[in-house]
């Protein structure tokens, strides 16, 4: 597949920011009001990611994680502040800004074929034979070629993020969100994922925003991790994690960042850490 | 194979009971006929046409009350679960109408449309129409909305959306109701057709009704027996190979 060149083509208005920022939000802040009470979600939030990097976006559960990213994708509006992907205002879904979402999202009348097809199916510039070619090349990269007919049902919890994670790379999108997309498995399977998304990510250049609320996870995989506080969402404190790749869970200047993270987030919220 | 032996002994043993009951002599043949006797009589009807003309009259009524009654009810549920309003209004209407035993309605049908086929249509219809506005409705409430999100970034909008993603991820509940609907219309049909007693066609309900008239207890029995296979054959037809399917892709026993 053709990487596309990161500093373009941005389609329609040329503007006033930077092209090497892949992803800007800019100002973002989000109310969800109820019948009974009004939760400030997020507050003011800027993040500025440039092309091929990888953030992470850590915080408790609660803190805004999930909308952020659901209003990076243009699943949810923003009541204030705006996102600009290529320079481009974001308005609505695209499948330039592919998602793994935090809850089972494959479809389950499709099997693991299909699922990865539906995306394909989207991009009128692939021929058929193209499609069916990426979709058998992005199993295999994930190691599931002996269950491309298999159904969802019958897939572990590890293969299916697998699969989502296929689904959500084989269209070619220049940005992926992933929302704590390793957050319902168990530590044995999730570390083996960390080798296989950094393999896969080294591969593929893209642009990264991944959310988790476990601080290891985050060192391990970003080249910056923002970590966020709750009531109202904000981003407290950024973080530079200058190890070479690929990165293991176990190093122990790895450990001494995730340390790190944990004491600021401890700092902030005064209790113990969520994991 | 074991089910299969367990039920025919069960099976036969009730109509060995039967065949039992009715030679002690105990009770008059004309009320209790012999297993024999329906069967001959059933075999008569066969061969002499009445039976196989009553079951297309009957199956035509049921297959056109039945197709108007859903092609108003899905989208009416659709329509339901879309709005707050809608759900508190039709909605509303739907849950009360769907209480009423569908045989109430023939009073209405008769003095609205008389001794005739659209009487029949009429309950039929509206035996039908609630239970599948409220399955539709419920259902469609129920599709994790996690599915079109993700279509959505992927690419997805419109008809490809409805076709693609809202469409299939209803399947289950579609299907159950669908046959919720099958089941109530199927009901419906045979209250209509024993109270409306028209001449433009001889249905199994009617056949039931004019056996009473005549006396004719084989006949009342054969064709009970007749509607009983009917109805579970209408199952296993029309809706066991959706149910099969989902219960594959789904890995549930849904709907
Ligand atoms: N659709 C919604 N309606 C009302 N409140 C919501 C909605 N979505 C999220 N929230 C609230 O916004 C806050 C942030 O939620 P979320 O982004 O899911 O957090 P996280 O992903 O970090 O766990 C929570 O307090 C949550 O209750
Ligand atoms: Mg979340």
């Amino acid at each position: 597949m053709s990487r596309k060149d990161p500093q373009g083509p941005s389609k329609g208005v040329s503007s006033t920011v930077l092209p090497a920022n892949k992803l800007v939000v800019d100002g973002v802040s989000k109310w969800f009001r109820t019948p009974r009470t009004t939760v400030h979600a997020l507050d003011n939030i800027s993040i500025e990611v440039s092309a091929g990097e990888v953030i992470c976006i850590v915080g408790p559960s609660g803190c805004g994680k999930s909308t952020l990213l659901d209003i990076i994708a243009g699943l949810t509006k923003p009541d204030t502040g705006r996102v600009l992907a290529d320079g481009e205002l974001v308005i609505e879904p695209g499948r330039q800004r592919l998602m793994v979402f935090q809850e089972p999202s494959l479809f389950p009348w499709l099997d693991v074929f299909g699922n990865v097809m539906f995306g394909l199916n989207l991009c009128p510039e692939l021929t058929r034979a193209e499609r069916v070619e990426t979709a058998h090349r992005f199993i295999a990269l994930i190691g599931l070629e002996n269950f491309e007919h298999a159904h969802v049902h019958e897939l572990s919890g590890g293969m299916k993020q697998r699969v989502a994670l296929a689904r959500a790379l084989a269209p070619d999108p220049q940005v992926l969100l992933m929302d704590e997309p390793f957050g319902a498995l168990d530590a044995m399977t999730r570390e083996h994922l960390y080798d296989d998304v950094q393999r896969i990510w080294h591969d593929s250049g893209k642009t990264i925003v991944f959310v988790t609320h476990n601080m290891r996870e985050a060192a391990c995989l970003g080249d910056r991790v923002l970590l966020m506080s709750s009531s109202p969402g904000r981003i407290v404190q950024a973080f530079d994690i200058p190890l070479s790749r690929p990165r293991s869970i176990y190093d122990a200047e790895l450990v001494g960042y995730a340390a790190r993270i944990a004491d600021a987030l401890r700092g902030r919220t005064g209790g113990g850490v969520p994991e | 194979m074991r089910r299969f032996i367990a039920a025919s002994i069960f099976f036969l043993g009730l109509l060995t009971l039967w065949q039992a009951g009715a030679e002690s002599g105990r009770w008059s043949p004309v009320l209790f006929p012999s297993p024999w006797s329906v069967g001959a009589y059933l075999w008569d009807a066969l061969l002499d046409g009445t039976l196989l003309e009553a079951i297309w009259v009957t199956l035509k009524r049921l297959l056109v009350g039945y197709t108007v009654g859903a092609m108003i009810g899905l989208p009416l549920g659709l329509l339901a679960s879309s709005s707050q309003t809608l759900e508190d209004t039709l909605g509303a209407l739907a849950l009360g109408l769907q209480t009423l035993p569908s045989v109430c309605w023939v009073p209405l049908a008769l003095l609205w449309f008389g001794q005739t086929e659209g009487a029949m249509l009429f309950v039929v219809v509206m035996g039908t129409v609630w239970s599948v506005i409220i399955a539709t409705d419920h259902g469609a409430r129920t599709i994790p909305p996690i599915y079109a999100r993700a279509a959505r970034t992927m690419g997805s909008r419109g008809l490809h959306l409805w076709t693609m993603v809202m469409l299939p991820a209803s399947l289950p509940f579609l299907v159950s109701g669908m046959k919720q609907g099958w089941a109530f219309a199927w009901r419906s049909l045979m209250a209509a057709e024993i109270f409306v007693t028209i001449l433009t066609g001889f249905g199994l309900g009617q056949l039931l009704h004019y056996g009473r008239e005549l006396n004719a207890m084989d006949q009342v029995i054969g064709a009970m027996a007749v509607i009983v296979l009917i109805g579970l054959l209408a199952d296993r037809v029309l809706f066991s190979p959706w149910e099969r399917f989902m219960h594959r892709r789904w890995g549930t026993n849904i709907g």
